[in-house]
């Protein structure tokens, strides 16, 4: 198994390599290799762990296209005593029994400031994650729900595979293809060449058109005065996710921002998710706005329309009718209506906007909300607009889905 | 023209004959910082690869980075042996690392452990870990990354659980119980058989199944490779292979500071003796010897830790003083840094190098205690058995199968972190595939289980 030990003795029994330093240990590292090997289990750990990264909270306000992480490093497990409070050790210089030792003159071992880490050896590490790619893991069979296909003048080109030519871009040889074109060729004659010019076939392209899957989403935002700044932040969080996800999946989609307190104004994209606002609220005032616009430039024969609403859920009393009102008149435009209520202070009671959604959902329209406490919650909010399940209407609705 | 170490080579081995030094011969290959800080880390030049290897590599590089701590060296004991040392060395790191490494050679070739381990294991490490990492890539490209993968987190981690004292290669446990032993042959019983009586045919004996295992089992990765009940053969391969490596590493850890003394004391006294060597050049290696061997840090007063080379080298130099070269050679020959210090550590030396004993005060300063040698040498030593790790054995297997494992708290004193404890027994259930359970103590001394049930596959 093992190789004969290297030839006689060229300098007594001691000897030098040859080469005083091999090439080879420059170009390849086994060390790096393993470290890549650890980075990508911390990536998969780090995907389970999604909700935490995504609540950091200045991927929206830079729109930065990295997310920057705090991971502990992965520790490989072996059995270890219990941590002892009080261990004892052995060591060397001028100490006579009894004396007491502060923690300035035993402090010789390093490790302990800077990148070193803790004890066990557990360095923190600060991991980057492109923000397509946290959209990437998020997003993963999430649907718009109840999207349904509306034909209209809208229709999509797409470029599609289709036949094969004996000419062609090399780009696109198939060299399958062309090889049973020879062997066919020399079935028939024996003698003839292995190969020739004629056996080449090239795949075609030809152009598509697709009926189009057309959408329109509103995100409808509440920042009126008893929205707190960590309150807005959650909402904003959630959107941009939504929004980033939607992208993704949806070419030709349309996202519409407004925001409103006892007005409503729609903003640009960048502009919405630096708004804040004071004053009272007046769902009503918002929800005229988002049926405004729907109608204005939506036309829900040909598209598919949402509406996200996030809110705190006061809303001023006597708003109670001309929000009900509202809301249905979205509600029979729209394949979807979702609502969030973001709760971080302590409620107990059912809202008024909730008792809103509420009743859509039991007046048949397709509805649901959910709410988000904390910034772990998000995740989970736009898993439950987003997943299969609530695309059928059964579920979509489920009266009191949050208690 | 700077004159290169190697050419001191054949000098300092005349000098190192002459005091009656003997060595298998040694390959010196120099190679880069990078490199040498995988051969720390990995413990062996080319070794099968997992990503806890690649956590400590970069742990090391940022050690390394902040200038904490500098490999000279790295010897692989054998016949050749290997010395690896740093690229970055200067002429007298060199001159004083090739002096080093012949003591190493010395002691490698002679002391027991290592005659034993490489009679057992291989002469030939370095090749023989690197059979053992193509064999493991050529498992990942049968069963995939993460098959393999999985193996080598339960194998690596158990790969402190080996018995030296039973060597590499064992037969399995008899599966039966001895028969009796036959009733001894005295006047009274031939008699007794000669009388007359009714013919009964002596009771027929059955053999009775021996318990598995019939006594505590230590090597924990023997143990699993030859009873685990589904394993694959490749995968025994794999726990085996880990095992090889583990009684390799056994006595460069259980001779540290004997070695470490051994090879400091011969690289001062070889340079003091070679005269051949440029008056500069010994002046930085000796400086560079007593960095290596100095017990506290330079601008402290007072270490929380032994350094080994220190305690080794004060040691071999008392030893030799008294004894003679002759009486520490039979030292190299038969002990282990156990009876190396139980030994020759007495209370005079350890006074005289100012070692104590001390406890960290939970949130207060750290408390000098009482001298006792015996407790100090104990204390030493208490980190050195089974690779440090705490003492854990198989139990018992159980008849469905459960392997039962055993922390004996009474000889550590402490039970097991059981967070942890569970993490282990899941690597080493979905080898087992079947439950593993742990007995150890809580903080209150009362016995607890830990146990874990393979992942559904």
């Amino acid at each position: 198994m093992t190789p004969d030990p290297p030839g006689s003795e060229p300098y007594g029994t001691a000897y030098a390599a040859a080469q005083a330093v091999n090439d080879w240990y420059e170009l390849f590292s086994r060390g790096s290799r393993d470290w890549l090997r650890h980075s990508e289990k911390i990536r998969e750990a780090v995907r389970d762990h999604l909700p935490q990264i995504v609540s950091g909270s200045d991927i929206i306000s830079d729109g930065a296209r990295t997310v920057r992480v705090p991971v502990r490093m992965l520790e490989h497990y072996r059995f270890r005593l219990r941590t002892d409070t009080e261990p004892q050790g052995v060591g060397q210089g001028a100490a006579k029994p009894g004396d007491l030792l502060g923690p300035a003159n035993a402090g010789s071992k390093p490790g302990g400031k800077g990148a070193g880490g803790t004890e066990r050896g557990g360095a923190e590490l600060l991991l980057e994650f492109k923000v397509n790619d946290i959209i990437e893991w998020l997003w993963e069979e999430l649907k718009l729900p109840n999207l349904q296909p509306r034909v209209g003048q809208s229709e999509e080109a797409e470029w599609k595979r289709e036949g094969w030519d004996r000419r062609g871009a090399r780009s696109r040889l198939d060299r399958r293809r062309s090889l049973k074109e020879a062997v066919k060729r020399r079935a028939l004659e024996p003698s003839a060449p292995s190969f020739i010019d004629e056996d080449l076939r090239f795949r075609q392209l030809t152009r598509r058109r697709q009926p189009a899957l057309r959408a329109a989403v509103f995100f409808l935002l509440d920042v009126s005065a008893s929205m707190t700044d960590a309150d807005r932040q959650l909402a904003k969080t959630f959107f941009f996710w939504v929004a980033a996800g939607l992208r993704r999946e949806y070419r030709s989609l349309d996202i519409v921002f407004v925001a409103h307190t006892t007005d409503a104004w729609e903003f640009g994209e960048s502009d919405f998710f630096k708004v804040a606002g004071s004053g009272g609220t007046v769902a009503s005032a918002g929800l005229r706005k988002v049926t405004e616009i729907m109608q204005a430039r939506f036309d829900p024969a040909t598209c598919n329309v949402y509406l996200f609403y996030a809110s705190d859920g006061d809303n001023a009393m006597d708003d109670r009718e001309p929000a009900r009102a509202a809301l249905d008149g979205i509600a029979k435009l729209a394949r979807y209506s979702g609502y969030v209520e973001i709760t971080s202070g302590l409620r107990s009671t059912q809202s008024e906007t909730a008792r809103l959604f509420d009743e859509l959902g039991r007046s048949g329209s397709l509805g649901g909300r959910c709410s988000i406490k904390d910034p772990n919650d998000v995740v989970a909010a736009v898993r439950h607009f987003f997943t299969l399940e609530s695309q059928s209407a059964a579920t979509g609705a489920a009266p009191g889905s949050e208690p | 023209v700077k004159p290169d170490w190697r050419s001191h080579l054949p000098r300092l081995e005349d000098l190192a004959r002459e005091h009656g030094l003997s060595w298998s011969p040694v390959i010196f290959e120099a190679v880069p910082d990078s490199f040498m800080t995988e051969i720390a880390v990995y413990g062996l030049p080319v070794r099968m690869p997992h990503w806890s290897f690649g956590a400590r590599y970069i742990y090391q590089l940022l050690q390394r980075h902040m200038g904490y701590s500098r490999l000279f060296e790295v010897v692989f004991p054998g016949n050749p042996g290997r010395a690896y040392v740093a690229s970055s060395n200067g002429l007298a790191d060199n001159v004083l690392v090739a002096a080093h490494v012949l003591g190493h050679a010395d002691f490698s070739k002679n002391n027991l452990l290592f005659r034993r381990s490489q009679e057992q294991v291989s002469e030939h490490i370095i090749e023989h870990a690197a059979s053992h990492a193509r064999q493991i890539e050529r498992d990942i490209e049968a069963h995939g990354f993460n098959a393999v993968e999985r193996v080598l987190d339960a194998a690596l981690s158990l790969e402190q659980y080996i018995d030296i004292d039973c060597g590499l290669r064992r037969e399995p446990y008899p599966e039966y119980e001895p028969p009796p032993p036959p009733a001894s042959d005295d006047a009274f019983r031939s008699r007794f058989a000669t009388l007359a009586g009714d013919d009964k045919a002596a009771p027929q004996s059955r053999r009775i199944r021996a318990p598995l295992p019939p006594h505590p089992e230590k090597d924990l990765l023997w143990f699993i490779a030859t009873y685990a009940p589904d394993m694959e053969n490749w995968e025994r391969d794999i726990f085996l292979a880990v095992r090889a490596e583990s009684f390799y590493f056994y006595p460069v850890y259980a001779t540290q500071t004997m070695n470490e003394g051994w090879a400091s004391y011969w690289h001062a006294r070889l340079l003091r003796e070679a005269d051949f060597i440029a008056q500069d050049t010994y002046l930085d290696a000796i400086k560079c010897h007593s960095d290596v061997v100095r017990p506290v840090a330079a601008e402290e007063q007072i270490a929380l830790a032994v350094n080994p080379y220190h305690l080794g080298f004060t040691l071999w130099e008392e030893i030799i003083k008294e004894g003679g070269i002759d009486a520490a050679r039979q030292i190299v020959r038969e002990d282990d840094d156990f009876s190396f210090l139980r030994n020759h550590l007495t209370r005079e030396r350890a006074a005289e190098m100012g070692l104590f004993r001390y406890q960290k005060q939970a949130n207060g300063p750290v408390k000098v205690l009482s001298e006792d040698i015996d407790e100090l040498r104990e204390a030493i030593l208490k980190d050195k058995y089974n690779f440090g790790a705490p003492r854990v054995s198989v139990a018992e297997v159980r008849s469905n199968g459960t392997l039962v494992l055993e922390h004996h708290s009474d000889i550590d004193k402490r039970g097991l972190d059981t967070d942890c404890a569970k993490k282990v027994l899941e690597y080493v259930a979905h080898v087992w595939r079947r439950p593993v359970v742990l007995k150890t103590i809580d903080a209150a001394s009362k016995t607890v289980e830990v146990s874990t049930t393979p992942a559904a596959a």
